[in-house]
């Protein structure tokens, strides 16, 4: 078996920036839990307004790159810049400003389920930014119409929903603050195709109407093909392979072709274990 | 070969409970630290409040008062034997008031609310719910956390309170009703020989108690994972380690109280 991380890419280099102003730029990211090593060098440049999705199978790191970009988890080593400002190793005071600039969609929704609908979303306006119960309210039935869902909805709790309608409230929850950055985890897993398919016109419709830049990660290629401008394929913890969507068909990288064709056979083994 | 291992074992449970000692310290140094700074959250706070307190009200009323009349049964049988029946009073006020109304609020607390916020706040973990607060910059130790301690560490004391109302009032329903004692003069003795210092000592202990109870409820959900079980097993030790902490922390206490 090849080194992966001198496998043939046919795309740009990984990592290197397609545009001119970057807005997050990853360098040298380690994270390691006990012995297993889950980011291991990884780098990685998204630039401002573009819609960047890493796909890479289960237990490949994905997640865990979005957490320590979001700040969630502490990286071992490495640097992360967010708009030129470094967030390894700050305080956590220092990075509650870049928090600001951030909205996250979990890939289970994470809607607090004590509070109705409206204050779910309503949450980071009224809570994180001291917006008016009244004001916040009426924001946060302005973002419920954007994902489709009218004022009824408003007055029910998460747990009176459906999956899909449970992702629309989260989707509006992450974009009711106007982020500038947009982090989407799995939006698509555990819908069925066409909800998927709604879900995904609405982030593409979201971002575009925010002018965000978005990072999904997913291992779904209908969601892929449908949300992203640049794709970039993480594997045992770095980036292997990142290019354009158009050219994820004949990227000449063995470890992508296996990847988006779902095959069993060939360069990539799966880990047993999570983490 | 296997004495080394035996060894090896004591020297990494107690390495293990430093290390937890020093995590469950800082976690509440932190929690502290960020609740006393802006934004504060009233409604979250009240909301605390009313549950610890008000809530827990028909169980430590019910367990009070049945503390205080076996209180004064026991000793009635033991005191009998040496026409020793005027000194109930005393027993019965002393104990609920310096050592039974707070342990016995505690426990009943420990069981009742440190369960519901381990499983609480470990369910928010477990589904995410709390890095969604993170990223919506509200400080989960601020939102969560903080209003718990507070609500515990006031609403204990004034749980105890009531207890120790209801515990003496316990005592003397059984002596005066079953034990044919004279109620009046119950009431005077218990009047006469209550100190201040007594109740004051019995608050401070539930103040204390209450506090834990808030933290390992907050701290063992917070740490949880896993999912189902890991919510689980957090409740399981926030019930059972604050359950332990009160009676040791009782001990501490009372040394501290009451040894001169």
């Amino acid at each position: 078996m090849s080194d992966p991380h001198s496998a043939p890419t046919a795309g740009t280099p990984a990592g290197t920036p397609t545009g001119t102003s970057v807005k997050i730029a990853v360098r040298g990211l380690r994270k390691s839990f006990g012995r297993k090593v889950v980011l291991d060098g990884l780098d990685l440049d998204i630039d401002a307004g573009e819609s960047l999705v890493i796909i890479g199978g289960s237990g490949t790191g994905k997640s865990v790159l979005l957490k320590c970009i979001l700040g969630l988890i502490p990286a071992d080593a490495g640097s992360i810049k967010i708009d030129g400002v470094e967030i390894v190793g700050s305080s956590a005071s220092e990075r509650e400003p870049m928090m600001r600039k951030f909205g996250m969609l979990f890939q289970g929704g994470a809607l607090f389920d004590s509070l109705p609908v409206w204050e779910n979303v309503a949450f980071g306006l009224i809570m994180g930014r001291n917006v008016k119960r009244s004001e916040g309210r009426r924001i946060a039935l302005e973002k419920l119409a954007a994902v489709g869902l009218g004022e009824d909805v408003a007055k029910l709790y998460p747990g009176e929903l459906s999956g899909g309608m449970q992702k629309r409230v989260a989707l509006a929850r992450a974009i009711a603050t106007t982020p500038e950055i947009i982090f989407f985890d799995e939006p698509t897993t555990g819908l069925d195709p066409i909800t998927a398919d709604v879900i995904n016109e609405l982030i593409v419709k979201c971002v575009r109407d925010l002018g965000a830049t978005a990072v999904s990660i997913t291992h779904d290629m209908a969601s892929t093909r449908k949300i992203a401008d640049r794709v970039a394929m993480i594997y045992q913890g770095r980036i292997i392979w990142s290019g354009p969507k158009a050219s994820i068909d004949n990227s000449g990288n063995p470890y992508v072709d296996q990847f988006i064709h779902g095959r069993a056979d060939g360069p990539i083994k799966m880990d047993v274990r999570a983490r | 070969m296997n004495d080394r291992n035996f060894l090896a074992s004591i020297g990494g449970a107690f390495l293990e409970f430093l290390g937890a000692t020093g995590r469950i310290v800082l976690f509440a140094v932190t929690a502290i630290l960020y609740g006393l700074r802006p934004p504060y959250y009233p409604r979250l706070l009240l909301r605390q409040m009313v549950d610890i307190g008000f809530y827990s009200l028909p169980v430590v009323g019910l367990t009070a008062l049945f503390t205080g009349m076996v209180l004064a049964l026991q000793s009635y049988t033991g005191f009998s034997r040496f026409a020793a029946e005027s000194a109930i009073p005393n027993i019965v006020i002393l104990s609920v008031t310096r050592e039974l109304g707070p342990v016995i609020a505690g426990l009943m607390v420990a069981g009742r609310i440190g369960a519901a916020i381990a499983a609480e706040i470990g369910t928010m973990r477990v589904t995410d719910q709390i890095d969604a607060l993170t990223t919506l910059s509200v400080n989960p130790f601020r939102y969560l956390v903080a209003p718990r301690l507070v609500a515990g560490f006031t609403m204990l004391p004034l749980l105890v309170l009531v207890a120790d109302i209801i515990g003496v009032f316990g005592g003397f329903l059984v002596s005066a009703y079953k034990l044919d004692l004279n109620g009046a003069s119950y009431i005077q003795r218990s009047v006469d020989f209550l100190q201040t210092q007594d109740v004051v000592a019995g608050l401070a202990k539930a103040a204390v108690f209450g506090f834990i109870v808030a933290l390992m409820g907050c701290y063992n959900g917070y740490h949880s994972k896993g999912g189902a079980q890991g919510v689980g097993a957090a409740t399981t030790y926030a019930v059972v380690s604050s359950s332990i902490l009160i009676l040791v922390f009782d001990y501490i206490l009372t040394e501290a109280f009451f040894s001169r």
